[in-house]
């Protein structure tokens, strides 16, 4: 099945500013003001539904967008886990408070072939670095990890990410 | 990259205020002015350090759906299924990973009706199963590397 989550509605200058916004902010002094000028709205309206869509979590957050690839951490490592389901449940949240882990979620298991329900995003400046975090996930879990792996990406096939068209 | 530089990127991966001079604020904290700040953030965009500044959009939250779905493709059929896949304009991000489940893709589209719909295709058009593993939960999202 697909996700589909409850969402606050987004009207049509909402998905403007989206549109306008994917790519970045305007780096002036003040960008909002840029935005809605180049919108054609008032900046407080501006403000106002980014810091709506701030609060509903449309924008995770507003700031700096790293390449980590750019940036040194130059080896991702999906590490995944089979994890009791009636564990997971609490120790998910702990896996995917752990600072170098960047996403952490729960997805179905396909057994026989693939029995992993918990994924942990890890990145490093080397696979050695990743191990080590790896190690640090699995000493926390403990017995509740039944089996894990960690598959190493070796090429990005495509990447156009996941955006809104005017 | 430099100290300053690695002090803005740790300080700014959220929180970036919505205000009418942000960068000034901003500046203020880290103890820089507002031009030296946006000076370096260009730089840092221009040289790809950061691949942008500003809102991190929840892409499943934009109205549509996302699920990640896995492959096992035989290794001389890769750059065939490749394309197979990418070929679907849903398909955002495909990575190859070393395991037998090699080929690891992202679908995202504004009508979730499509996810299913595109997975099938997929699998029909290449023979292969695709094992859709969408999330059921998320713990976190949002690596804040400390550099």
């Amino acid at each position: 099945m697909t996700e589909q989550r409850d969402r606050a509605p987004l009207d049509g200058t909402d998905r403007r500013l989206i549109v306008a916004t994917q790519d970045g902010l305007p780096l002036c002094a003040r960008p909002y003001h840029a935005l809605a000028e180049t919108l054609g709205l008032p900046p407080e309206e501006v403000m106002a539904r980014l810091r709506r869509m701030l609060e509903t979590g449309i924008i995770r957050r507003m700031g700096a967008v790293p390449n980590h690839y750019r940036l040194g951490f130059r080896a991702n490592g999906m590490s995944v886990w089979d994890v009791a389901d009636d564990a997971v449940t609490e120790l998910g949240p702990h896996i995917g408070a752990l600072d170098f882990v960047s996403h952490c979620y729960r997805r179905p298991r396909h057994l026989p072939v693939w029995p992993y329900n918990l994924f942990a995003m890890v990145h490093g400046r080397s696979r050695a670095e990743v191990e080590d975090k790896v190690n640090a996930i699995a000493q926390d879990l403990g017995s509740a990890a039944r089996a894990h792996d960690v598959l190493y990406s070796t090429r990005l096939l495509k990447k156009t990410g996941l955006r809104l068209v005017a | 990259m430099d100290a300053m530089d690695r002090k803005i990127i740790n300080a700014l991966q959220g929180g970036f205020p919505v205000s009418e001079t942000p960068f000034a604020e901003a500046a203020a904290r880290l103890d820089m002015t507002e031009d030296e700040l946006i000076d370096r953030l260009r730089r840092l965009c221009d040289e790809g350090q950061l691949s942008r500044f500003g809102p991190m959009y929840n892409a499943e939250r934009l109205g549509g759906a996302v699920t990640l779905a896995a492959m096992a493709v035989p290794d001389e059929r890769i750059e065939a299924v490749a394309a197979q896949v990418n070929a679907h304009p849903e398909v955002a991000h495909n990575y190859a990973r070393a395991h037998d489940f090699n080929m690891w893709f992202v679908v995202a589209a504004e009508q979730p009706r499509r996810i299913p719909t595109v997975l099938a295709e997929i699998a029909a058009e290449t023979g292969l199963p695709v094992y859709d593993m969408p999330k059921l939960d998320e713990y976190y999202v949002g690596l804040r590397f400390e550099l």
